[in-house]
């Protein structure tokens, strides 16, 4: 009883949020709405028995995908009046896809098959008493490892994709090499000058910008710059 | 039938509660004791008046916390910026429902309870953006935006070193988890992952060094800037317990959970929950010991940290520990 009421709690919010998330004026709603469907779906999984896809289901689309959902309707500057008007040159499209998958459902309930044989293709029965993680490991990870190896690959390449698109490698952007950082002493960047009263700054041979060396590299200024050459200015060795 | 369900449902309750009393006193000291500790490592008295050695600050606090007035900003969206901060507290809650503080000691002793932590601890970074874009405030933006990098980022690694974990134990169970810590603890064989796994929680509750999301120097207090009252009162609680929660995860992946260090006489006679809540106690003060100590990192130095040294370091040590598990016929399950 307890199970029923808790499914049909589970069942109402997840439609009524899936409505609210192609209704909300706020597409910052619509999102959230969203987030509220995949939590629902996540219990009626769990209802089901299938708490590893479930606690999946949390873990990637609620946690990682819908997160960046959220970051880009926040951050883009979308207008999103203009993207309505749309609606009407794409309700045919939509409704098509609505009717399939209700006819898919229908069929469903009313026990269509429409290929009988396939209930046999199997690999192997899972034993009743294996937990559906383990159940779930020995089908990706066992039966259907190329299938599995595959379809990694796919996403693999679309990534590389999506990184040589976005890279954009600019040769004057200032870099922080950490290695040279931590392995920078004192000696590289600390110079000890005996000033002389009266003597000023461009005498030493110090003076910023280091107009005593022409071709230091400007923008490197993390790294280690060149030990100045003091030779003639009044440095360490000239005070002894 | 219903009466069956009543019972069940009452039980619940009272086990729930049974556990979440416990834990939100322990927030309320830890608060105490962070500036007690705090104050001793930085030569200061910290909270010593209100009551014996200051023992009723926390009460005093949560006094002030709930009699000032809740202000909501006028530019505001109301409904999820009052839902921000309870979404941080409740999530805090939900996931005590898992922690196993002995053996067989939890609310729900389920086959997946990593993973419902691990997607529960994912969820956080929501209570954070929705208080940060409900405020209107740049400031408040900023450190949701932050926040939600950083959360992302480290989940990856953590991520990794509970596989490298679960493939020593073969099971989701955190009871056996802590039951295949029988011989030796997590943390002596899989040292690396364990330093790792602490920093990651250090990002992952978005405390110092990693403090970003609120760093005041730049963005005032972050996604919580517009918060005032008790909404400010259940981010702060949220935070503490899930310094808690992640502690506990730490003590059961990687320090035995309410197993004794020594497996002989005077330190069998401690009961397990003893064991379980100092080594909590100990990871706490590792968070406090932190704090104290290092200075906040640079946001890119902060990526720079999670994606090109944990990620790579706990993909490796992943590989390194298949490996060796295969190699030695270690693998808690044969292949079938």
């Amino acid at each position: 009883m307890l199970i029923t009421a808790v499914f049909w709690i589970f069942a109402t919010i997840l439609v009524v949020s899936a409505a609210l998330v192609v209704s909300a004026r706020n597409p910052v709603h619509s999102v959230l709405f969203l987030i509220l469907c995949f939590f629902n779906a996540a219990g009626l999984f769990l209802l089901a028995g299938a708490e590893f896809l479930a606690l999946i289901l949390v873990v990637v689309y609620v946690g990682a995908v819908a997160v960046l959902f959220l970051f880009v309707v926040m951050m883009l500057d979308v207008n999103f009046t203009q993207l309505r008007e749309g609606v009407q040159r794409y309700a045919p499209v939509g409704a098509t896809i609505g009717v399939v998958l209700l006819a898919e459902l229908l069929m469903t309930f009313g026990g269509v098959r429409v290929a009988p044989s396939l209930a046999t293709l199997h690999v192997a029965p899972i034993a009743a008493q294996t937990s559906n993680t383990e159940a779930l490991g020995l089908v990706l990870y066992t039966h259907y490892v190329l299938a599995f190896q595959l379809s990694g690959l796919v996403l693999l390449v679309a990534m590389i994709g999506a990184i040589v698109l976005t890279l954009r490698d600019k040769p004057r952007a200032r870099r922080q090499s950490i290695a040279r950082q931590t392995t920078r002493e004192v000696g590289d960047t600390l110079l000890m000058v005996d000033v002389r009263p009266g003597q000023t700054m461009a005498e030493l041979g110090i003076f910023r910008p280091l107009t005593t060396l022409p071709q230091a590299p400007a923008l490197d200024l993390i790294g280690p710059t060149p030990p100045v050459s003091a030779d003639d200015a009044t440095g360490r060795g000239d005070a002894a | 039938m219903f009466w069956q369900d009543v019972t069940t449902l009452s039980l619940t309750v009272l086990e729930a509660l049974a556990i979440l009393v416990p834990v939100l006193l322990c927030v309320a000291y830890a608060t105490y004791a962070e500036r007690r500790v705090l104050a001793a490592m930085q030569s200061r008295k910290g909270p010593n008046v209100v009551g014996a050695f200051g023992l009723m600050q926390p009460f005093a606090d949560a006094a002030k916390m709930l009699l000032k007035e809740t202000i909501i900003p006028a530019g505001a969206n109301r409904a999820l910026f009052l839902a921000g901060p309870m979404l941080t507290f409740i999530l805090a809650m939900v996931a005590w429902a898992v922690i196993p503080v002995n053996n067989h000691w939890a609310v729900a002793d389920i086959n997946v309870g990593i993973l419902y932590l691990f997607a529960i601890s994912s969820l956080g970074v929501y209570g954070i953006i929705i208080a940060g874009w409900a405020s209107n405030s740049k400031y408040a933006f900023l450190g949701a935006l932050r926040s939600a990098a950083q959360m992302v980022s480290y989940e990856v690694s953590m991520g990794f070193v509970i596989v490298c974990v679960l493939l020593c134990v073969g099971s989701l169970n955190l009871n056996d988890i802590v039951l295949a810590q029988k011989t030796i603890w997590f943390c002596v064989p899989l040292f690396p992952m364990f330093v790792i796994f602490f920093i990651s929680t250090l990002a992952e509750t978005g405390r110092a060094p990693f403090d970003l999301p609120e760093g005041e120097s730049e963005i005032v207090a972050g996604f919580f800037v517009e918060y005032s009252s008790m909404s400010f009162g259940l981010f702060f609680l949220g935070e503490y317990a899930n310094m808690f929660l992640m502690s506990s995860l730490t003590t059961i992946l990687f320090l035995g959970g309410w197993l004794s260090p020594l497996p002989f006489a005077p330190f069998t006679w401690v009961p397990g929950p003893i064991w379980f809540l100092l080594k909590v106690f100990l990871c706490i003060f590792m968070f406090f010991w932190v704090r104290a100590t290092f200075p906040r990192y640079r946001y890119d130095q902060l990526m720079r940290l999670g994606w090109k040294v944990f990620l790579p370091i706990s993909l490796f040590w992943l590989v390194l520990t298949a490996s060796f598990l295969f190699a030695f016929h270690l693998l808690p399950h044969k292949l079938a």
